[in-house]
C-alpha cells in the first residue's frame, strides 16, 4: 500500500497569496494513497527539507509530492534531500503550483483548485513509481582528438599531460593545420611557425599521444566511455618505422611540378614529399598521381636513394581499431571558394572578382604563404603572374562573409583582423607599397585587437575604404579594382597588381560525413553544434563528444587554443571518475512482448536501439527483440510512441503513469 | 454553438520538457495571466506522444488537447519534434476517421523564451473550446461502449 507524503510550499506569499495552501493541503490528504499532507513556507529551506527527512522517517513514505515551484528549479533539491533517509530519489515527483498556477491565475479560487489537482496528478504518478538506480558505465580512459590543427594540438597536449593516452587523427600527412602555414600572428605579429612548431614536436615525442597522420576515422561504434573507432591509415608508400627524415628521396625526385596543397598552389613540391620542413611527422609521403614509379611503372629513384630502405611501393591502406572514451572534433575550416564553380549550389561564388582567372588575384591563405619566411617566395612578396613586387595591393573583406546573396550570413570574425595584419606586413616589405581595403564595417573586438588595427592605418598608412567591389577587370598587366567609397560617397577604382579577397570560413570539407558518424549536430553552414551556445559551449548532443576550435564557427587562435583547452577539460572531468553514471529514466524494453518489428530501432535519434537475440541453453535462437544501449539513451520517448505492440517504455514517463495522471483528472 | 460563457474547458496540455515547459515557467515567471483550465503533462520530447495519448484525454473527460514542443531545429533530442510534426499530419486523419473533432487538437511550438506566446496559445484554446462547447458526445460514446 503507498504512503504518499504531500508537502505544499507557500513559497512566502509566491504561492499562498493566490493558492489557499492550508485547505489544499486538507483536500489532497483525502486522496487515495496519501499519508500525510503538510504546508509549509518554504520547502527548499533547511528546515522544509527536514520537515521533509523527518516525514518519511516517521510515516515511513512511499512516495513524496513537493508541490512548490518548477521541477526545473527544484527536483534534484528535494531529490536528494529524500535519499538521505533512504528513499529513493526516483519517488519524489514535484507539482508545479507556482510558475504554473499561483504566479499566472489572480482569481484565489480557480488557482486553488488548480492546484489541487495538479498535485493530484502528482500524486497518481507517483503511485506507478517505482525506484530506479542511476546506472553506471565503465569508462575507457584513453580520448581520440580528430584533427591535427592548433586546436587538436591544444586539446591532445592538455589531455595528454593530465597522464591519459590520446589518439590523435589528422588527415594530412602532418600536424598543423591552417596555422603552419601562416606567416604572422595578429595582434603581437609573432611568427606563426615559431610558436607552433614547438607544440608539434611535443604531440610527436609526447608518451601519451598516438599519432595516426594522413588517416581518417573510418567508422565508430560504442557510446560514451566506450567507443571503438576504426581509423584508415592511407598508404604513405614509406616505411615510417624504418624512415630518418633525411631527406635524400625528396631531394632527388625528378617528379617536382606537382602544385603543393601546403603552399595553397602558390608553389610547387615534388611527388616524394613532407608538406613543408617542420612536419610532424618528419616523414614523406608519395603521391601515387605524380609518382613516375607508378604513373609509368619507371624511376624508383626514392628507392635507390633510401639508405634505410624504407621506400614501400606495395603499401596498402590499413584498418586500424582504437578503443577510447571520449572524443574531441577538431577539424576546423577552410575558405570559402571565391570562383565560379561551387561545390556547393547554396554557395554562388564571385565571379566578378575574376579568382581563378587572373593569376593575380588571390585568397587570404594564399596571401599568407606569400609572406611566410618559408612559403615559396621564402617571403618575398612577388605576384604570381610575373613575379613582380606588387606597388598598389587591395585587400578585400568580407568575401562571402555576410553576403546572403552569396549564401552565406554570418560574420567571419578573423578577416578584419588579419587583412589589418597583411597590410602591415606588406608595408614592412615593399616600403614604398600602398595598401587598400575595402571594407563593410571593422569588427576588431578583442585584446589589443582595435589598436592593431589603428596601427595598420595610422603608422603602416593602409588606405581604408568603406564600400564594396563590383567587379575587377585586367588591363595592361593591372588590376582594374571598381569599387565605392560610400564614406565619400562616390565610385572608386584603382589599379592594382595584386588583389587579396578575404574569403569566408566555413567547415572543413566533408566534415557533414564524419558529424553523421558520431551523431553530432551541425548548421546549415556545416559547423558542428555544440550542447548549448552559453553553458555547454564544447559539449555536444552526443554523449562523450566534444568540439572546439573553428569546426564549430569562425574563430581564431586564441579562442581556438582556449576552446580547445575547454575541450580537454571536459574530457578529464569524465576520465577522473572509474564509471559514469546516467539518469536511469530512459527507454526499457518488455523483451517478452517485443515483436521485433524494429519501428523503435528506426525512430531513435540516438541509434540507442540494438536488435538482440535471445537463446536457449544450447545456444538456439528463441527469438529476437530490441534492446535498449544504456550508454547510448537519452530517454526521449520517441521509440515508445512507435511501438505497436507498446512492448517499450520510458522510465520515470510510463505509459502507466501518464494515463494515471488522466484518471486522476476526471 | 454558443454555450454558456461560465463553461469552464477541461484542456491537457502534452508538452515537452526542455522547451514548452519552461516557456510555461518563464510565463509564470514574468506573471503573465492566462485561463486556469489547462493541466500540463510533462514529457521529455513531443516525440514521447503517440495517438492513444490523444484519445485517452479525450475519453477521460478533456475537452481539447494541446501538443506543444521546441521549434524545428531546437529538440533537445534533435530529431523528436520532427517525428511529433509527421505524426500530427496522420493523426489529423486518424481522428476525423473515429469521429473526433479535429479542431479540439492543437498542435504548437513554443521555445523557452516563449512566455508571451504560452499565454497567448493558452488563452486561445480556451476561448476557442468554449465557443465549441463541452465535448460529451465522444464521453457518452465511451461510456456507451463501456
Amino acid at each position: 500500500m503507498a504512503r504518499i507524503g504531500v508537502f505544499i510550499c507557500w513559497c512566502g506569499e509566491n504561492i499562498a497569496r493566490n493558492v489557499d495552501v492550508e485547505r489544499a493541503a486538507a483536500q489532497v490528504a483525502e486522496l487515495p494513497g496519501v499519508a500525510c499532507a503538510v504546508a509549509y513556507k518554504y520547502m527548499c529551506s533547511d528546515p522544509g527539507q527536514s520537515l521533509m527527512r523527518q516525514k518519511i522517517v516517521a510515516e515511513r513514505l512511499t512516495g513524496v509530492v513537493v508541490a512548490s515551484c518548477s521541477p526545473h528549479m527544484h527536483l534534484r533539491t528535494f531529490r536528494k534531500a529524500a535519499a538521505m533517509e533512504g528513499l529513493n530519489p526516483y519517488l519524489v515527483e514535484m507539482a508545479n503550483i507556482r510558475e504554473h498556477c499561483s504566479w499566472v491565475h489572480h482569481d484565489r479560487e480557480q488557482a486553488t483548485a488548480k492546484a489541487v489537482e495538479l498535485i493530484g496528478m502528482a500524486v497518481a504518478k507517483v503511485r506507478c513509481d517505482h525506484a530506479l538506480q542511476p546506472i553506471a558505465i565503465p569508462v575507457t580512459r584513453r580520448a581520440m582528438v580528430i584533427g591535427g590543427g592548433v586546436a587538436g594540438i591544444q586539446a591532445a597536449l592538455d589531455i595528454a599531460d593530465a597522464g591519459y593516452q590520446v589518439v590523435l587523427v589528422e588527415r594530412e600527412p602532418s600536424i598543423g593545420g591552417k596555422m603552419a602555414g601562416l606567416s604572422e600572428t595578429f595582434p603581437t605579429l609573432d611568427c606563426s611557425q615559431c610558436i607552433l612548431t614547438p607544440r608539434m614536436v611535443d604531440v610527436g615525442q609526447h608518451p601519451n599521444i598516438t599519432l595516426h597522420t594522413y588517416s581518417e576515422l573510418e567508422a565508430i561504434e560504442g557510446y560514451v566511455g566506450n567507443f571503438k573507432a576504426t581509423i584508415c591509415k592511407k598508404a604513405r608508400y614509406v616505411d615510417v618505422k624504418k624512415c630518418t627524415g633525411c631527406g635524400q628521396c625528396w631531394n632527388s625526385c625528378p617528379s617536382k611540378k606537382t602544385p603543393s596543397a601546403f603552399d595553397y598552389n602558390m608553389g610547387n613540391r615534388t611527388a616524394i614529399y613532407v608538406p613543408f620542413p617542420q612536419a610532424v611527422p618528419a616523414r614523406p609521403v608519395i603521391d601515387r598521381n605524380a609518382c613516375l614509379h607508378f604513373l609509368k611503372g619507371k624511376c624508383g629513384i626514392c628507392a635507390k636513394k633510401c639508405q634505410a630502405g624504407a621506400i614501400r611501393y606495395d603499401d596498402e591502406d590499413q584498418l586500424v581499431t582504437e578503443e577510447v572514451g571520449a572524443i574531441v572534433v577538431a577539424t576546423g575550416f577552410r575558405l570559402y571558394s571565391i570562383g565560379k564553380e561551387q561545390s556547393s549550389d547554396r554557395t554562388t561564388g564571385y565571379g566578378e572578382y575574376g579568382y581563378g582567372r587572373y593569376p593575380d588575384v588571390i585568397d587570404s591563405l594564399q596571401f599568407e604563404r606569400l609572406v611566410s619566411a618559408s612559403g615559396p617566395t621564402s617571403g618575398e612578396i612577388r605576384r604570381p603572374s610575373d613575379g613582380q613586387v606588387p606597388k598598389t595591393v587591395v585587400f578585400i573583406s568580407c568575401v562571402g562573409s555576410r553576403d546572403n546573396a552569396k549564401g552565406i550570413s554570418y560574420c567571419s570574425k578573423i578577416c578584419c583582423m588579419y587583412t589589418a595584419k597583411h597590410t602591415m606586413l606588406y608595408k614592412h616589405k615593399v616600403h614604398d607599397g600602398q595598401a587598400h581595403v575595402f571594407y563593410m564595417d571593422i569588427r576588431s573586438g578583442g585584446k589589443n585587437y582595435d589598436e592593431f588595427v589603428r596601427r595598420a592605418i595610422e603608422q603602416d598608412g593602409a588606405r581604408y575604404h568603406r564600400g564594396r567591389v563590383s567587379q575587377i577587370t585586367e588591363e595592361r598587366g593591372k588590376l582594374i579594382v571598381r569599387g565605392v567609397d560610400t564614406l565619400a560617397g562616390e565610385p572608386l577604382t584603382i589599379e592594382a597588381d595584386l588583389v587579396v579577397l578575404a574569403s569566408a570560413m566555413r567547415s572543413a570539407g566533408h566534415v557533414e560525413e564524419l558529424a553523421q558518424k558520431l551523431n553530432v549536430g551541425y548548421d546549415e553552414f556545416g559547423f558542428l553544434s555544440e550542447s548549448h551556445p552559453k553553458l555547454r559551449p564544447v559539449e555536444t548532443n552526443a554523449a562523450g563528444v566534444f568540439v572546439c576550435g573553428a569546426c564549430q564557427g569562425p574563430k581564431d587562435i586564441p579562442e581556438s587554443v582556449a576552446q580547445a583547452s575547454a575541450a580537454a577539460g571536459k574530457v578529464m572531468v569524465m576520465f577522473s571518475h572509474e564509471q559514469l553514471t546516467r539518469e536511469p529514466e530512459i527507454a526499457k524494453v518488455n523483451e517478452t512482448n517485443c515483436a521485433a518489428c524494429f519501428a523503435c530501432v528506426r525512430a531513435c535519434p540516438y541509434n540507442a536501439i540494438d536488435r538482440a537475440d535471445i537463446r536457449d541453453r544450447k545456444g538456439n535462437i528463441i527469438k529476437r527483440t530490441a534492446r535498449v544501449n544504456q550508454g547510448l539513451c537519452m530517454g526521449c520517448g520517441t521509440c515508445v510512441a512507435v511501438c505497436p505492440s507498446k512492448s517499450i517504455d520510458l522510465e520515470g514517463f510510463t505509459e502507466q503513469q501518464v494515463y494515471a495522471m488522466l484518471e486522476s483528472l476526471v | 454553438m454558443s454555450q454558456p460563457s461560465d463553461f469552464q474547458p477541461k484542456i491537457i496540455a502534452y508538452v515537452c520538457n526542455w522547451c514548452t515547459y519552461l516557456g510555461a515557467d518563464l510565463a509564470g515567471t514574468n506573471r503573465l495571466e492566462y485561463p486556469a483550465n489547462v493541466r500540463i503533462i510533462r514529457l521529455p520530447c513531443t516525440g514521447r506522444i503517440d495517438f492513444n495519448l490523444l484519445v485517452k484525454a479525450f475519453e477521460m473527460g478533456a475537452d481539447a488537447v494541446l501538443v506543444s514542443g521546441c521549434h524545428p531545429g531546437d529538440c533537445h533530442y534533435t530529431a523528436g519534434n520532427y517525428h511529433a510534426r509527421r505524426r500530427w499530419i496522420l493523426f489529423r486523419q486518424l481522428l476525423e476517421t473515429m469521429g473526433i473533432d479535429s479542431r479540439r487538437v492543437q498542435f504548437s511550438w513554443i521555445s523557452a523564451a516563449e512566455g508571451k506566446k504560452w499565454q497567448q496559445v493558452i488563452t486561445e484554446i480556451t476561448e476557442k473550446t468554449q465557443e465549441l462547447g463541452p465535448y460529451a458526445a465522444y464521453r457518452e460514446i465511451c461510456q456507451a461502449g463501456g
